[in-house]
C-alpha cells in the first residue's frame, strides 16, 4: 500500500466520520467545527488530485469565510447550548432508513455500471489544477461568468443586508 | 485510485447531507448539511475531472481537458458562498420574528 | 274522391287549433259554432266518401313516408273502405250531434275553459279519425293513443277536484297497459312479416305460424282490453263518469270505447286463424257483459248505471267478436253508439236540470217536468233493452243467434245478461222518471226542459234509435241486411252459421220475452217505492262493484306500495345510500389522512423527494427489471 493509498484512506474516513458528526453532534458550535474538519479533508483529497488552486480555495472560501459566517450567527444568537427540540422518533428514523435506502441503491448502480470500469483518477500527476493553467483559462474563455460572479457577490451583499436590516 | 471509489465516497457524504436534513430541526444544521452535499458533489466532479484529463493525456501531453471541471468547481463556489450569506441573512431574520431556529416553525406551505 | 280524403280530420285538427289557442280571445258562442262547425264539415266529406264506397269500392291514399328505417317502410296512408267509412259515420254524426249538445250544456264554463273543453274534443274527432282511417296499425296507434290522451284530458277538464284528476289517472294507467299489448303485438307484427300495412299483413298472414298469430292477437286483445273496457281492465270507465256528460256520451259510450272492436273486426283475418283467442275473446266479452250488468242492477248514480251498461254492451260486442260474427259486433257498435249517446245525453239532461245532481234516489217523477227528455231516454231505454222492431233488438238478436250456433251455453248467459240489462235500465227509468219527486224543494222549483240545442239532438238520436236496426234486418225477417253485404268486403272471415228457421224464431221469442218480463218486473217494482235504502247483502257486494276495486288495490296498488317501501327503506337507505354515503366518508378520510402528508415541513417534502428518487432508480434505472415486471404485469 502506497503513501497516496494510505493518505486517500486516512482523508475518506476522516470525511465520513466528520460527515456523521456533524449531524449527530448535539451543539451546533461542534457540528461546525467537525464541518470543517470535513472541508479539510475535502482539500486534502483535492491536494492529492493534484488540484491545488481548488483545494486552497475550498479552505479559505468554506473553512475560512463560510463557516465563520456560521460561528458567527450561531453565536450571535447564543445558540451554542443544547437547545434544539426534539424530532419524532419515526421521522428520525423514516429520515434514517430512506437515506440509507438511497445510499444503497446509487452504490448498487455505481457498482453496476459498466462504462466506469477500470477507470483511473489521476493522482499526484497532471497539472490542469495549477493556479496557472486555470487562470489562463479563466480569465480568457471564462471571463464572462468570472465577471457576472462579481454582480452576483454584489447583489447577494445587497440582498443579505436588505434581509437582515432590522426592519 | 479507482474512479468508484471516490464516487462512493461522494455518495456516502451525499447522503448524510440528505439524512441531516431529513433528521435536523436546528435550520442552521440543515444548511450546513446543505454544504456539506454541494461539497460532496464538488468532490465528484474534481475526481471526474481528472479521470478525463488522465484518460486524454496519454494521447496528447499538452491536453487541457478537465480544467471547465474545475472551473466549474471554482464557480460553485461562487455562488455557494453568495447564498450562503443569504441564506445566513435569512435565518437571522427568522430568528428575529420567531425566537426559534427550528424548521417546524416555517410550514406555511401547508396553507 | 280521393282527393278529399285529408279534409275528414283536417277540419278537426282546424278546430283544436283555433279553439285551443285562442280560447282567452273567443266568445263563447264563436267557439261554439267553430267546434261544432268543423265536425259537421267533417260528418258531410265522410258522407260523400260513404257513397263513393258504396259506389266505388275502397280505397287507399298514400300522403307520405312516415316511418323510412331499413327495410322497414310506414307510410302515413289513409285507407277508405266499407268498415271505416262507416266508423266515420258514426264518429262524426253522433260526434257532431255531441258537439251541438255540449255548446248548451257546457255554457256555465267561463270562456277559456269552455274553449279548452271544445279543443279537447275536436282533437278527440281527430284522433278517432286517424285510429279508423289509418292504413297501417301504426297510424292505428297514433290514433289510439291519441284518443286516450284526450280522454284523460277530458276526464280530468274540472281538474280543480283531486277524485277527477284521479279518475283520469286511472283511465289512464288503465289504457297504458293495454296499449303496452297493442304495441308488443304491432312490433311482432313487423318481425314477422316486415310491414304494418293491413292490405299486406291479411295478404300475407298465412305465413305465420299458428303461435305467433295466437300470440299476436292475444296482444291486440290485450289492447283492445284497456281501450274498449273489457275484464280486467274495465275498472276505468266507470271512474271516467266524472268528466262532463257529453263527453261520456261522446268517448265513454258511442266511440273511442268501440275502437277495440274496430281492431279486431279490422284483423279479422288474423283472429279467425286463431281458435284460441277467438274463444279467449268471447269468454272474456260474455264474462264482462254478465259480471258489469250485475254491478249495474245496484248503482245509485244515473251515469255509472249507463256506464256499466256501456261495458256490458261492449262486453256482447266482443261476445260477437269471438264467435266470429264481426258484422254483428259492428252492427252493435253502431246502434249501440245511437241508443248510448242517447241515454247518455238524456242523463245530461236530467242532470243539468237538477243542477248537477246524479243519485237516482234524489229525483223521481221527472215525466211531467221533462217531457222531451222523457220521452227519448224511454225510447234509448226500450232500444238497449232488445225490444222489436228498435235497432238494439237486431244487432242483439244477431249476437245472440251467432253464439247459440256457436255454443248454446253462450247464448243462454247472453240472454240472462239481457234480462239483466232490461231490468237495470227500466229500475233506472222508473226510479228517475216515474212516482214522485224526492228531491229538495228548491231543486223542484227549478226543474226545467233542457234548451233546443239540448233537446235537438236528443231527438234526432232517439230517432235513429228506433230506426237505426233497419239497416240490418235478418233474411229470416224478411231483409237483406244491407249492412252485412255492404261490410263484406273488408270482413271476409265472417263465421256463416246456419239455424233452423223455427229454432231461430224460438231465440228471438225468448231473448224479447225475457226482457219484456224484466221490463214490466221492473216498472212494477220501481215506479211506485224506489229502493233508497243503502243494500244491504249481496246487493251490497253488487252496490260495491264486487270489490274488484279493492282487490286490484290490494293486488297490485298495495303489493306496488309495499315493494317501493320495502325498496326505499331497506334498498335505498342501506345498499344505495351506503355506496353512496361510503365513497363520501372514503374520499373524505382518504383525504383527511392524505392531508397529513401535506405537513408543510420542509422535510417531510424532502422526505418524499427521496422515496420518489429511490423508485424512480429502482424502476427506471436498475436494470429496468422491475419496470419489464410491470409491463409484463399490463
Amino acid at each position: 500500500m502506497s503513501a497516496t493509498q494510505i493518505i486517500f484512506w486516512f482523508l475518506s474516513a476522516l470525511a465520513l466520520v466528520s460527515a456523521l458528526m456533524v449531524l449527530l453532534s448535539k451543539n451546533p458550535v461542534h457540528s461546525v467545527l467537525w464541518l470543517i474538519s470535513v472541508f479539510f479533508a475535502i482539500s486534502g483529497h483535492y491536494i492529492l488530485l493534484n488540484a491545488q488552486f481548488l483545494a486552497i480555495v475550498n479552505l479559505i472560501v468554506y473553512a475560512g469565510a463560510i463557516m465563520v459566517l456560521f460561528l458567527f450567527v450561531i453565536m450571535l444568537m447564543n445558540l451554542n447550548k443544547d437547545m434544539e427540540p426534539q424530532k419524532n422518533m419515526w421521522m428520525k428514523l423514516a429520515g434514517a432508513i430512506s437515506g440509507g435506502c438511497l445510499l444503497m441503491i446509487l452504490v448498487s448502480l455505481v457498482r453496476q455500471a459498466t462504462e466506469i470500469g477500470g477507470k483511473v483518477a489521476e493522482m499526484k500527476t497532471g497539472n490542469i489544477g495549477l493556479i496557472g493553467n486555470l487562470g489562463k483559462v479563466l480569465f480568457n474563455e471564462y471571463v464572462v461568468p468570472f465577471e457576472i460572479s462579481s454582480v452576483l457577490f454584489l447583489s447577494a451583499m445587497v440582498g443579505a443586508i436588505v434581509i437582515g436590516k432590522k426592519d | 485510485m479507482p474512479i468508484q471509489y471516490y464516487i462512493i465516497l461522494s455518495l456516502a457524504l451525499f447522503c448524510i447531507g440528505i439524512v441531516g436534513v431529513l433528521v435536523r430541526r436546528n435550520v442552521i444544521i440543515v444548511f450546513m448539511c446543505v454544504e456539506l452535499m454541494l461539497n460532496a458533489v464538488n468532490l465528484l466532479l474534481v475526481a471526474f475531472s481528472k479521470m478525463h484529463h488522465g484518460i486524454a493525456v496519454v494521447n496528447d501531453k499538452a491536453t487541457t481537458v478537465g480544467t471547465d471541471a474545475q472551473l466549474f468547481v471554482f464557480f460553485i463556489m461562487v455562488v455557494a458562498a453568495a447564498e450562503v450569506s443569504v441564506g445566513l441573512a435569512i435565518i437571522v431574520m427568522m430568528y428575529r420574528n420567531t425566537h426559534s431556529v427550528d424548521v417546524n416553525f416555517l410550514n406555511r406551505l401547508k396553507n | 274522391m280521393n282527393k278529399i280524403v285529408y279534409l275528414v280530420p283536417l277540419f278537426p285538427l282546424i278546430g283544436f287549433l283555433i279553439n285551443g289557442l285562442g280560447r282567452k280571445s273567443l266568445s263563447k258562442s264563436l267557439i261554439g259554432i267553430i267546434g261544432s262547425a268543423t265536425v259537421l264539415a267533417s260528418f258531410i266529406v265522410s258522407l260523400v266518401l260513404f257513397f263513393d264506397v258504396k259506389a266505388h269500392g275502397a280505397s287507399i291514399v298514400d300522403y307520405f313516408n312516415f316511418i323510412n328505417v331499413d327495410s322497414l317502410k310506414v307510410s302515413f296512408a289513409f285507407q277508405i273502405d266499407a268498415l271505416s267509412s262507416l266508423f266515420l259515420l258514426i264518429i262524426t254524426g253522433v260526434g257532431f250531434l255531441i258537439h251541438v249538445y255540449s255548446t248548451a250544456y257546457m255554457i256555465d264554463e267561463e270562456p277559456q275553459h269552455y274553449g279548452r273543453y271544445f279543443a279537447y274534443l275536436n282533437l278527440f274527432i281527430f284522433s278517432m279519425l286517424l285510429l279508423v282511417m289509418g292504413a297501417n296499425y301504426v297510424i292505428m296507434f297514433i290514433g289510439w293513443e291519441g284518443v286516450g290522451l284526450c280522454s284523460y284530458l277530458l276526464i280530468g277538464f274540472w281538474f280543480k277536484n283531486d277524485n277527477f284528476n284521479y279518475a283520469a289517472k286511472k283511465a289512464f294507467v288503465m289504457n297504458r297497459i293495454g296499449d303496452l299489448g297493442f304495441l308488443l303485438a304491432l312490433f311482432w307484427l313487423i318481425q314477422k312479416l316486415g310491414t304494418a300495412n293491413y292490405a299486406d299483413v291479411f295478404a300475407h298472414a298465412s305465413s305465420l305460424s299458428s303461435f305467433d298469430v295466437t300470440a299476436i292477437t292475444i296482444l291486440l286483445f290485450v289492447g283492445a282490453m284497456g281501450k274498449s273496457a273489457q275484464i280486467p281492465l274495465y275498472t276505468w270507465l266507470p271512474d271516467a263518469m266524472a268528466g262532463p256528460t257529453p263527453v261520456s256520451a261522446l268517448i265513454h259510450a258511442a266511440t273511442m270505447v268501440t275502437a277495440g272492436i274496430y281492431m279486431i273486426a279490422r284483423s279479422n283475418v288474423l283472429y279467425s286463424m286463431s281458435e284460441v283467442t277467438m274463444n279467449l275473446v268471447a269468454i272474456i266479452g260474455l264474462a264482462t257483459a254478465l259480471f258489469s250488468a250485475t254491478i249495474a242492477l245496484k248503482q245509485n248514480d244515473i251515469k255509472k248505471v249507463l256506464a256499466y251498461s256501456t261495458v256490458s254492451q261492449l262486453g256482447y260486442m266482443f261476445l260477437g267478436l269471438g264467435v266470429g260474427a264481426y258484422t254483428g259486433a259492428v252492427f252493435h257498435v253502431m246502434t249501440h253508439a245511437f241508443f248510448k249517446a242517447l241515454l247518455f245525453l238524456a242523463a245530461g239532461s236530467v242532470i243539468h236540470a237538477m243542477h248537477h245532481e246524479q243519485d237516482i234516489r234524489k229525483m223521481g217523477g221527472l215525466k211531467k217536468h221533462l217531457p222531451i227528455t222523457h220521452i227519448t231516454f224511454l225510447l234509448g231505454c226500450i232500444a238497449i233493452s232488445g225490444i222489436p222492431p228498435f235497432s238494439g233488438f237486431f244487432s242483439k238478436d244477431e249476437i245472440l243467434a251467432a253464439a247459440f250456433a256457436k255454443n248454446p251455453i253462450y247464448w243462454g248467459l247472453g240472454v240472462a245478461g239481457a234480462a239483466m240489462t232490461a231490468f237495470y235500465m227500466f229500475r233506472l227509468y222508473a226510479t228517475t222518471f216515474l212516482g214522485t219527486f224526492r228531491g229538495t224543494h228548491d231543486q223542484e222549483h227549478h226543474l226545467h226542459e233542457s234548451p233546443a240545442a239540448m233537446t235537438i239532438p236528443l231527438i234526432i238520436l232517439a230517432l235513429l234509435s228506433v230506426i237505426g236496426g233497419f239497416v240490418g234486418v235478418p233474411e229470416i225477417l224478411g231483409g237483406h241486411h244491407e249492412l252485412r253485404s255492404f261490410l263484406s268486403p273488408v270482413i271476409t272471415t265472417e263465421v256463416e252459421h246456419h239455424i233452423e228457421h223455427s229454432t231461430e224464431y224460438l231465440l228471438m221469442g225468448i231473448s224479447v220475452a225475457v226482457a219484456a218480463i224484466a221490463i214490466i218486473f221492473a216498472i212494477n217494482k220501481f215506479s211506485k217505492k224506489p229502493e233508497l235504502a243503502e243494500a244491504t247483502g249481496f246487493g251490497k257486494v253488487l252496490s260495491n262493484k264486487w270489490y274488484v276495486d279493492e282487490l286490484y288495490d290490494t293486488v297490485f296498488v298495495r303489493t306496488t306500495l309495499a315493494k317501493g317501501k320495502f325498496l326505499k327503506n331497506i334498498i335505498e337507505k342501506n345498499i344505495i345510500d351506503g355506496a353512496v354515503n361510503g365513497v363520501g366518508k372514503l374520499v373524505n378520510y382518504s383525504s383527511r389522512q392524505l392531508r397529513l402528508i401535506q405537513s408543510g415541513l420542509v422535510s417531510g417534502y424532502i422526505l418524499f423527494m427521496v422515496l420518489a428518487i429511490i423508485v424512480v432508480v429502482l424502476i427506471w434505472v436498475n436494470d429496468g427489471y422491475i419496470y419489464k415486471f410491470f409491463s409484463t404485469l399490463f
